[in-house]
């Protein structure tokens, strides 16, 4: 009696039920499928490396005409608009017309193997070290000495050798940069009586009266996972120089090396004074509890500034100040090293274009290298500080004038851990997962811990 | 066939009572244009499975023992065997954490979030009085996006949101960190994946409930049972194919658990699962295919045991 009923429904309900199990079935499929093209892609295509080298650099000025494809992972409203207004300027100058691709920053990111190795835009941005030095060598970037050798001049030891690839050739034109420090604000500092911490014990002091002052010593957000690798950055830094953390960074030095026990155990000594919630918080949530004088001082780079920005009232900005990280007491205090990453604009390597829009690039990227170019995006986005030595200061806040002081007087610059190390040891499931699991309990036993670490990195394919 | 024809004493061609003719006039009922009709109608859906399904799915095991990067063309250097699976099974991290979540998830959907749902249905079938309003009401989180059910669950879930709130937790060290504080919030996302299938399993289930032959509960009524005893003994049972869809479906809900964690942190923190570890290793900047590849094969063997166990039911069902 109950069979019609039975089968009526079995059948509307076994159809759902195979729809669903089919779907499952090509989670794993589609994984694969997606990167595929893309590979293929790049197993055909001949090394393009050298290919650009050959042809002339334009001259600026000069009235190419054309087009030029830009690819930009600027996507916040203030470099978005930069990037505009720079693409707005060229085309007045060059008679270049620019067509702008803005991808959201982190899918940008996510998809930068695919992009690279697929059809990209004739230019695009992109970060220097590591990250650029990899995607080179995989013959995805046109080399553009030729462009450096016009525009060199206008540039800092420092920041020639950040585009130099591991070939020896120049890869990108640096744009803008900006420092890590620990920002706070001047009126509470004042009002509660602070003097800036130079040492490790100033700083644990200053921590415990701040939170006998009800503020949170330390704000710290790392729900996005890679604002921890800022703070490893630093105490590594401080602790170990600049030779061992590039070393660590490269492979060359081990994970489980005492002196990266040191890192941890230095680091335990002050999570306490973290914001509790930092786990569930972004940057900007943290930013924002400096920002309503919730909390007391925020170890990030200088966009912090954006945050206070957005207030609304220029005194919030005006009153952003910001101290370099206090000395540990060791021999490397005296290299003053920070993480100051540089944004650069390179020349892809597949692009369709390339061929026709090569010269064009090439003025673009020139155009990229002055002062007057790099301000236009600087009064859009006044977190990134100007490259070019022509730059025009007269109009930077005491903010900007101090950010450049700190870096100019720090004898060695690294890029940002994820910018100086591989991006599959540094992504959300490796390094940024693994620091997290640090801080969830400082305290843990620090050998099994570092050799988790370790493991994963040893586990990594070979590079090329 | 032939031999059979042959052994006939003759051929009567026209002769419609002979069975070797008539066969043979039932085959030719299949025109040119048939064929090629019932060709396209099996080779194209075929076409498309193995392409879609089968060849990806074969790749992706394939994958699984090399170390590719998703670069340069595969070579003999890259093959490595078991290692990736050696790596996942005795060195990464957070490998078991993130099956050990996967199975939270199940068991929680399967014990907890699931006979929410049936439990609804049933009292949504007794024609109470605004049952329209409470269907739709426990139906919409089905049909929101999960992007935004994401979104809605981390605005009551962060140290300033709505619960803190009402909990009168208002700053930054009192607050209870739902979803930073690892041994927390996977039960915090637990219940923002459940709010959305219990929804999804009360309209499978009232769907099921409606088509029950109400003679049965007559019958069951004039017996002397109560409504306990009627849906335990009766309904139940009857509704036997329905129960084993929610199953299947609350089983391939939890296998495939991704969006919501990766909407609140990617999948880091206490919140890894097979999936997002698949996603962070396989399709973001670190292209780590071959690791990437051994894991997704892992959460194909995990996947297949259910839908073996759904389909061998209704093979079975079918044939009776």
């Amino acid at each position: 009696m109950a069979d019609p009923i039975r089968d009526a429904v079995s059948r509307r309900t076994v159809l759902k039920g195979m729809a669903g199990a089919a779907g499952l079935m090509s989670i794993p499929a589609i994984m694969a499928a997606c990167s595929t093209p893309a590979a293929s892609g790049g197993a055909t295509a001949p090394p393009a490396a050298t290919s650009g080298a050959s042809a002339p650099a334009a001259t600026a000025g000069a009235s190419l005409g054309g087009s030029l494809s830009i690819g930009s992972y600027n996507s916040d409203p203030g470099p978005k608009k930069g990037m505009e207004d720079i693409g707005a300027a060229f085309t007045s100058e060059t008679g270049v017309t620019t067509a702008l691709n803005t991808v959201d920053h982190n899918t940008f990111q996510d998809q930068i193997t695919n992009y690279l190795g697929a059809t990209p835009d004739t230019v695009y941005t992109w970060f220097s070290g590591f990250r650029m030095k990899f995607f080179a060598d995989q013959g995805f970037n046109t080399a553009i000495d030729d462009v450096w050798e016009t525009v060199k001049g206008n540039y800092t030891a420092g920041f020639a050798n950040s585009v130099v690839g591991n070939d020896g050739k120049v890869y990108g034109i640096p744009v803008d940069y900006y420092p890590w420090a620990v920002f706070y604000r001047k009126s509470v500092f004042t009002e509660k009586g602070y003097t800036v911490p130079t040492t490790w014990d100033e700083l644990i002091a200053l921590c415990k009266k701040m939170e006998t002052d009800g503020l949170t010593p330390i704000a710290f957000g790392d729900k996005d996972g890679w604002p921890a690798q800022g703070t490893f950055d630093i105490l590594n830094l401080r602790l170990n120089g600049y030779d061992f953390h590039v070393g660590l960074m490269a492979g060359e030095q081990k994970w489980t090396d005492p002196k990266v026990t040191a890192v941890f155990q230095k680091w335990a000594e002050f999570t306490q004074y973290h914001a509790k919630d930092y786990a569930g918080l972004t940057w900007q949530n943290a930013a924002d509890t400096l920002v309503q004088k919730k909390s007391g001082m925020y170890l990030l780079g200088l966009f912090v500034s954006a945050q206070f920005d957005a207030t609304g009232d220029p005194a919030d900005l005006a009153d952003l100040d910001f101290f370099p990280f206090p000395n540990l007491g060791t021999e490397f205090d005296a290299e003053k090293a920070l993480d100051a990453p540089i944004d650069t604009i390179q020349i892809t390597a597949k692009s369709p274009k390339l061929a026709e829009e090569l010269d064009a690039a090439k003025a673009y990227l020139e155009y990229w290298s002055k002062g007057t170019t790099q301000l236009i995006m600087f009064k859009n986005q006044p977190g990134l500080i100007p490259t070019a030595s022509d730059a025009d200061t007269s109009t930077y806040s005491d903010l900007q004038k101090k950010a450049v002081a700190i870096v100019s007087e720090a004898q060695k610059i690294t890029q940002y851990f994820d910018r100086d190390t591989r991006s599959d040891f540094a992504g959300a499931n490796g390094a940024q997962s693994l620091l997290q699991k640090f801080l969830a309990d400082p305290n843990q036993d620090l050998v099994a811990y570092q050799k988790s670490i370790q493991d994963f990195w040893d586990q990594l394919p070979p590079l090329v | 066939m032939t031999t059979g024809s042959s052994a006939l004493p003759g051929p009567q061609p026209g002769g419609a009572d002979a069975s070797v003719p008539r066969r043979k006039s039932r085959y030719s009922l299949l025109t040119r244009r048939d064929k090629l009709t019932l060709a396209l109608m099996v080779g194209i859906p075929t076409i498309l499975c193995l392409s879609f399904i089968w060849l990806p799915t074969l790749a992706s095991i394939l994958l699984s023992f090399t170390n590719w990067r998703g670069i340069a063309p595969i070579t003999a250097n890259n093959i490595v065997g078991f290692k990736n699976y050696e790596v996942l099974f005795t060195q990464y991290t957070l490998f078991w954490p993130a099956v050990f979540h996967n199975v939270i998830w199940l068991i929680f959907l399967v014990f907890i979030a699931t006979p929410i749902g049936i439990f609804f249905a049933v009292l949504l079938d007794r024609e109470m009085r605004g049952t329209r309003i409470y269907q739709s009401a426990f139906y919409i989180p089905v049909v929101l996006s999960l992007a935004i059910v994401g979104f809605i669950w981390e605005q009551m879930y962060t140290s300033q949101g709505f619960i803190n709130s009402v909990l009168g937790h208002t700053s930054s060290d009192t607050a209870i960190d739902f979803l930073g504080n690892p041994s927390l919030n996977l039960w915090a996302v637990l219940i923002a994946a459940s709010w959305r299938h219990v929804g999804y399993v009360m309209v499978l289930y009232l769907a099921g409930l409606k088509s029950v032959d109400p003679t049965l509960r007559e019958a069951a009524a004039i017996d002397g049972a109560n409504a306990r005893q009627t849906f335990i003994r009766v309904v139940f049972p009857v509704m036997k194919p329905i129960n084993v869809v929610v199953i299947v479906v609350t089983v391939i809900e939890s296998l495939r658990a991704f969006d919501i964690v990766y909407i609140i942190n990617k999948g880091k923190n206490g919140l890894e699962l097979l999936s997002t570890l698949i996603t962070n290793n396989t399709l973001t900047e670190a292209s780590l295919v071959g690791f990437g590849s051994a894991i997704a094969v892992i959460l194909l063997l995990l996947s297949l045991v259910p839908i073996v166990f759904f389909l061998t039911r209704t093979m079975r069902s079918d044939t009776r």
